[in-house]
């Protein structure tokens, strides 16, 4: 049984966003990774494309319930992006295009554990699911995963994003139901 | 992994609690309004929502989210709950739960899609379907409090049938100063209605919403084509991203 407590399964992909979707063009994209010492990491979408990109196959667990398995994804790993960052930063927060903000412990980005996902079943990622790019970091429940990513930085100290100062989560391990604050 | 619910609600958990089936009614064919009593019911903002849990004998269970569908009322929780012929819950709650019966709940849930009474500027709800509920939470929480901000509802169902709530729309638009209410159908129009039946569209939130110069507060909630297409026509006439929250069912709604 792959399916984390309290959760069902679905075929559909269901989409659950706090606000419109937003269209966030190419040609003006970028992403950001800023360090606790303020260094500023950047790639434009060329560049994203440039790096070499991984096939994950993983399940997603949304904390409204639904779980979807063995979804396809493409995109660049986070231990490409960070691999050449000097950070010895204990947690990060995840910005994306229209001010949606996630946090999470630094070493959940690393070792194979989260993507810059451009790709979903081969095509590219529609604006709905959060394209261009989003994260994708589906060991935790997907709000976790950003939508419209366009930047994370990387502190000493942890603080709530947007949903976790909402009551949801800190860390939303699906496998331990943490749904919500206490849980 | 059950708990039990700590009395007095001193814990900032979402405990589960025992909720008993006090009464319910009938919205249409296929929906029906549930009234709980949650002993220690810490209170809502309307537009939030709980996690309902059903637990058989054998002891699988299954959650699911539903909206609240009134303002707090000590310890009234109330549901209104649109059958889904395929779902593993809302046939249970629609069909087979009986005044009396208890059911798991924890809340309440969701921060963002709520509507404060203290905050004066105009309101826009847009609803389809289902949607209504926490939309209709906002409605008559306006009532409760005594708020003069301005409201206006976009209500889009199938049918006139379909319609939740139709009654006390009715009169609430009547009695509620300030409140206005636009219907679109999108498969079966009542009588001499001057349109065919259609998809909610430009035309629609134009008329039946405020302009965008006003500010207003926008809550959208429905199925995710619906949210999407009526967030898209929000931004497109000009409103604020930031001022439209929206609330989009999963697979079901269920």
């Amino acid at each position: 049984m792959r399916l984390p407590p309290g959760q069902y399964l679905t075929e559909d992909f269901p989409v659950l966003t706090a606000g419109p979707t937003l269209r966030v063009p190419t040609d003006t994209w970028e992403f950001v990774i800023i360090t606790e010492a303020g260094e500023k990491h950047r790639w434009d979408w060329k560049q994203l494309m440039a790096l070499p990109s991984e096939r994950p196959t993983v399940d997603l667990h949304c904390v409204t319930k639904w779980s979807k398995l063995r979804t396809d994804w493409q995109g660049v790993s986070l231990d490409v992006l960070l691999d050449g960052v000097d950070t010895a930063a204990d947690y990060a927060m995840v910005h994306s295009y229209g001010g949606y903000t996630t946090n999470l412990p630094y070493e959940d980005l690393r070792n194979g554990q989260a993507w810059i996902a451009y790709k979903f079943d081969g095509e590219d990622l529609t604006p709905e699911h959060g394209g261009p790019a989003r994260l994708l970091v589906p060991h935790l429940y997907l709000w976790k995963s950003a939508k419209w990513v366009r930047g994370i930085t990387l502190t000493d100290e942890d603080s709530p994003g947007f949903w976790e100062s909402a009551g949801y989560h800190d860390y939303g391990d699906p496998w331990r139901e943490q749904r919500y604050q206490g849980d | 992994m059950a708990r039990a619910a700590v009395p007095g609600g001193l814990s900032p958990r979402l405990v589960w609690r025992a909720a008993r089936l006090v009464e319910f009614r009938d919205e249409t064919p296929s929906a029906r309004t549930l009234v709980f009593d949650v002993p220690d019911w810490p209170g809502h903002l309307p537009g939030q929502h709980v996690d309902v849990r059903l637990t058989a004998d054998d002891g699988y269970s299954t959650q699911r989210s539903y909206s609240i569908a009134t303002p707090a009322d000590g310890s009234r929780v109330v549901l209104t709950v649109q059958l889904v012929e395929d779902g593993e819950v809302s046939p249970y709650l629609t069909e087979t739960l009986s005044v009396g019966d208890v059911i798991e709940l924890r809340g309440p849930v969701g921060g963002w899609f709520v509507w404060r009474s203290a905050d004066p500027a105009p309101v826009l709800l847009i609803g389809g379907g289902s949607g209504i509920v926490p939309l209709m939470a906002m409605i008559r929480a306006r009532r409760a409090a005594g708020s003069k901000a301005l409201f206006r509802l976009i209500y889009s169902a199938r049918t006139p049938e379909d319609r939740y709530y139709a009654d006390e729309l009715r009169t609430r638009v009547r009695d509620d100063f300030g409140l206005d209410v636009s219907y679109v159908y999108t498969r079966k129009t009542p009588e001499g209605w001057p349109l065919p039946p259609r998809r909610l569209g430009v035309a629609d939130v134009n008329n039946g919403g405020w302009p965008p110069d006003f500010q207003p507060a926008c809550f959208v909630c429905g199925p995710t084509g619906f949210v999407e297409a009526v967030a898209d026509i929000l931004i497109a006439l000009g409103h604020d991203a930031r001022r439209v929250k929206t609330e989009r069912f999963g697979p079901s709604g269920t």
